[in-house]
């Protein structure tokens, strides 16, 4: 059959998302790699020290890393049980009329945009936390973790239905037919079934809090030291970048060093994608 | 000496390795109603979605032989398949008006195939809807969704849509499986009047259905044509055993 | 003792939804309460004043709204082009996959991240400058997903007849696409679209680099002008500045207004999908 020139041109716009995460990967190696021609790749990742404007430098993104990570933990801390709870409730026990007022809260709980959400954890959350715990400063992992752990709620519970309500009628009533109650047909059929795709919400929800940036840069605190205390401010990749990305002059180590970063996170959050993926396909 | 419009020759079909059309020769007259019947999967359909290449659709359809339509082998000679289509109409069994308007889903094909003059469009939609006897129904709403027509409108209004474009040939996919008795007679009756301008073909597994509008009625099973005549002769006087066995209900 | 389990299961279940939708009305209300307080129409029609400090968010109301248009006009023929290429043309299996795998990668990458490449080729590379061409076209890309997805989905969804009742009055495959599959599809995909305004509007990582500005007395005039943004600008009354007791009052209006506007985004696409398919007769 003949095509005409739009035709033609599908497959390459079809391509274009390749194109990009190519790009995106190019650029930041392109942008980042040099510094590791200065900090050795080792030090970079595993230095103790971030002081990107002392004199001299210091570029070691261990810290950060392990800001991210905290964060991210204690994020998940509250999304996993908390989002897999409201898959569950909105495919096994809600009936329609429910889940039609219901799901569109989790679907606006999703669609807050993150600096709101950093908002409200600045004026609300970290006065209330530094006042409960007695700290001197509201502004901490935890705080962040709490906020993160809302936001990635949302991701966690949505696919996670999907794959709790893809999974045939027929088991549960199989269950049922044995006698089974509503919960031990949910915690012995339906859950297990669901396995790959729940672990793909989860891992999708990882993904989800370690890149989010706005939320953690206003209220995680931004001190970039490694520690094991919930209660002290952290400085996660994401906040690092978008905090000094401004003053770091084009082309200087720290301008690098920031790309470096951003090429980790990339890594990081493709990485599990590709993760989510296998999970998603069984 | 009746004309023949379409005629196969040694036709075979296959999707991907299963054969679907088994050698088959067959020749369609003119201006008359065939019917194809026989049980689900004997590959009746296939056979009608041959005449307008609509099969080309599906990945991995192969074909042999020849399929002539005015003697122009449909596979070999014509231009493209849309010329074809423009001769060969179809209607389907699954009542499938596009969801616009009434008007509109009759001037589909028409800008298809470049008609620009409105006030001759506006004229031959209105011809075709009146050939469906459906003109009195809808005249004063032909700017409604065609989904507001009940099922029975709804099949003819697909069948004015197919007429439009004044086609030689109107395949018939089991247009009344979805329909009630009394929408069915309406497109039966339709039929019968229909075949004065064109060929038609209809494809259904009803055998009450095939003696009611046919002229000539095709049986086949299991991708083989197993007998082609008059539609009296072949329900009085089957000649092939697995017909008369079809005709009497021991299968199908 | 298995009924107590059960009791006890169903009601973490219930406990988990009314953690979400408590949170989401929390954030809601709390922020409504106190943005309501300073919102007037002045506040919403004037430019800010006396360094930030008085006057309206009129300049980020506007910015907002140019990123969001360019944003839809790069990113919507891309995705619905892209999708159309998916379900209607390609034929070979293992290259849908390997499209629909970046697809979802690329919805994976961290937001600050699009912002880095967004800075390095647009900005830089292709010297549009901090602008709101570069912001729409960094947002474009970070949306794309969105819309890939939901006009996948759309397309998907027009039924196999329609297609083929059009083949049979002699369509070609590209007449048929484009006067039946796409305007059956097309509540399907403003509904995508509508989403991705709403991210789009609401992200601020992106932008950061790319479009935004702290203050401007004038509106822009051109896509290479830079502009003040919404979600920027709460960030920036609550992290820069000198007189917080005047800029936090600022910062909850402005975030009544970002939480308002990509609210009704969401809602309105919520409601064009349930009304969708309670109009759908086929």
């Amino acid at each position: 059959m003949k095509k005409n020139f739009i035709e033609r041109l599908l497959p390459i716009f079809a391509l274009l998302t390749w194109v990009f995460l190519f790009g995106i990967m190019l650029i930041l190696f392109i942008e980042g790699t040099p510094i590791f021609k200065s900090v050795p790749i080792f030090r970079f990742i595993f230095g103790r020290h971030w002081y990107p404007v002392h004199e001299p430098p210091e570029f070691g993104i261990l810290p950060l890393i392990c800001g991210s990570l905290m964060v991210t933990v204690g994020a998940l801390i509250i999304a996993i049980p908390f989002g897999l709870g409201c898959a569950i409730y909105l495919s096994e026990i809600a009936n329609r009329a429910v889940r039609e007022v219901v799901k569109p809260f989790i679907e606006m709980l999703a669609g807050v945009p993150s600096v709101v959400y950093g908002f409200f954890g600045m004026v609300l959350l970290a006065p209330m936390i530094q006042k409960i715990f007695h700290l001197s400063i509201g502004l901490t992992a935890f705080t962040a973790s709490v906020i993160l752990g809302v936001m990635a709620l949302p991701t966690v519970a949505s696919i996670a239905e999907d794959a709790i309500s893809s999974v045939p009628k027929a088991l549960r009533e199989a269950s049922f037919a044995l006698g089974a109650n509503q919960w031990e047909t949910i915690t012995r059929v339906v859950v297990p079934a669901a396995k790959s795709g729940i672990f793909a919400a989860i891992i999708l929800g990882i993904g989800r809090a370690i890149g989010e940036t706005m939320t953690v840069l206003m209220i995680a605190g931004c001190c970039a030291v490694i520690t094991p205390n919930f209660f002290k401010p952290v400085r996660p990749m994401t906040a690092t970048i978008a905090a000094e990305m401004g003053e770091a002059p084009m082309g200087s180590m720290h301008y690098h060093a920031l790309f470096a970063i951003g090429l980790v996170l990339f890594l990081i959050t493709i990485g599990l994608s590709l993760i989510a993926e296998r999970f998603k396909e069984r | 000496m009746v004309n023949h419009k379409i005629i196969a020759k040694n036709l075979n079909l296959w999707y991907g390795n299963s054969p679907c059309l088994k050698n088959i020769n067959i020749s369609i007259p003119e201006n008359a109603v065939t019917a194809i019947m026989g049980p689900s999967g004997c590959g009746k359909s296939t056979l009608l979605r041959v005449f307008n290449r609509l099969n080309d659709l599906i990945d991995g359809t192969r074909i042999t032989g020849e399929v002539l339509l005015d003697e122009q082998d449909i596979y070999k000679d014509m231009k493209d398949v849309f010329s074809l289509r423009k001769k060969v109409g179809m209607v389907f069994q699954k009542v499938n008006p596009f969801p616009k308007t009434i008007f509109e889903n009759v001037v589909y094909g028409l800008k298809i195939h470049g008609w620009k003059d409105k006030a001759k469009i506006e004229k031959q939609v209105q011809k075709s809807i009146i050939d469906v006897g459906l003109w009195d129904e809808v005249k004063d709403c032909l700017h409604k969704n065609a989904f507001s027509l009940s099922g029975g409108q709804q099949q003819r209004l697909c069948i004015a849509r197919a007429i439009a474009i004044e086609p030689e040939v109107v395949l018939f996919d089991e247009p009344c499986s979805s329909l009630d008795p009394i929408s069915t007679a309406k497109i039966e009756q339709l039929m019968e009047e229909l075949k004065e301008k064109y060929t038609i073909i209809i494809v259904t597994h009803n055998l009450q259905q095939a003696a009611r509008v046919s002229d000539y009625t095709a049986f086949m099973l299991l991708g083989e044509l197993i007998e082609f005549s008059e539609t009296n002769q072949m329900f009085t006087t089957p000649k092939d055993k697995r017909t008369e066995n079809y005709l009497t209900g021991k299968f199908g | 003792m298995r009924k107590q389990k059960e009791l006890i299961g169903l009601l973490a279940l219930r406990v988990s939804i009314l953690f979400a939708v408590i949170s989401f009305l929390a954030i809601l209300i709390f922020i409504s309460i106190k943005g309501f307080k300073v919102l007037n129409i002045g506040f919403l029609l004037e430019v800010p004043k006396d360094g930030m400090t008085k006057g309206g968010i009129f300049p980020a109301i506007i910015g907002t709204l140019y990123l969001s248009i360019g944003t839809v006009i790069f990113a919507l023929p891309l995705g619905v082009l892209s999708a159309i290429y998916l379900i209607e043309y390609a034929k070979h299996k293992g290259l849908t996959k390997t499209i629909r795998i970046g697809v979802d990668a690329l919805a994976g990458v961290p937001s600050v991240v699009f912002g880095l490449f967004g800075l390095a080729v647009f900005v830089k590379l292709f010297n549009f400058g901090v602008s709101i061409l570069s912001g729409a076209l960094t947002l474009g890309i970070m949306i794309l997903p969105v819309i890939i997805k939901a006009s996948e989905e759309a397309i998907l969804a027009v039924p196999k007849e329609f297609k083929e009742a059009s083949f049979a009055v002699g369509a070609t495959k590209w007449q048929t696409i484009t006067k039946i599959v796409f305007p059956t599809a097309l509540p399907g995909i403003i509904t995508g679209t509508i989403l991705g305004i709403g991210r789009a509007a609401g992200e601020t990582a992106p932008i950061l680099f790319t479009a935004v500005t702290f203050y401007q007395r004038l509106l822009p005039h051109s896509i290479l002008d830079e502009v003040m943004a919404l979600p920027y600008h709460i960030y920036a009354l609550m992290t820069e500045g000198t007189a917080s007791e005047y800029q936090v009052p600022i910062a909850y209006g402005t975030a009544v207004v970002l939480l308002g506007l990509v609210m009704s985004i969401n809602f309105i696409a919520i409601l064009i999908r349930i009304r969708g398919r309670r109009a759908k007769k086929w």
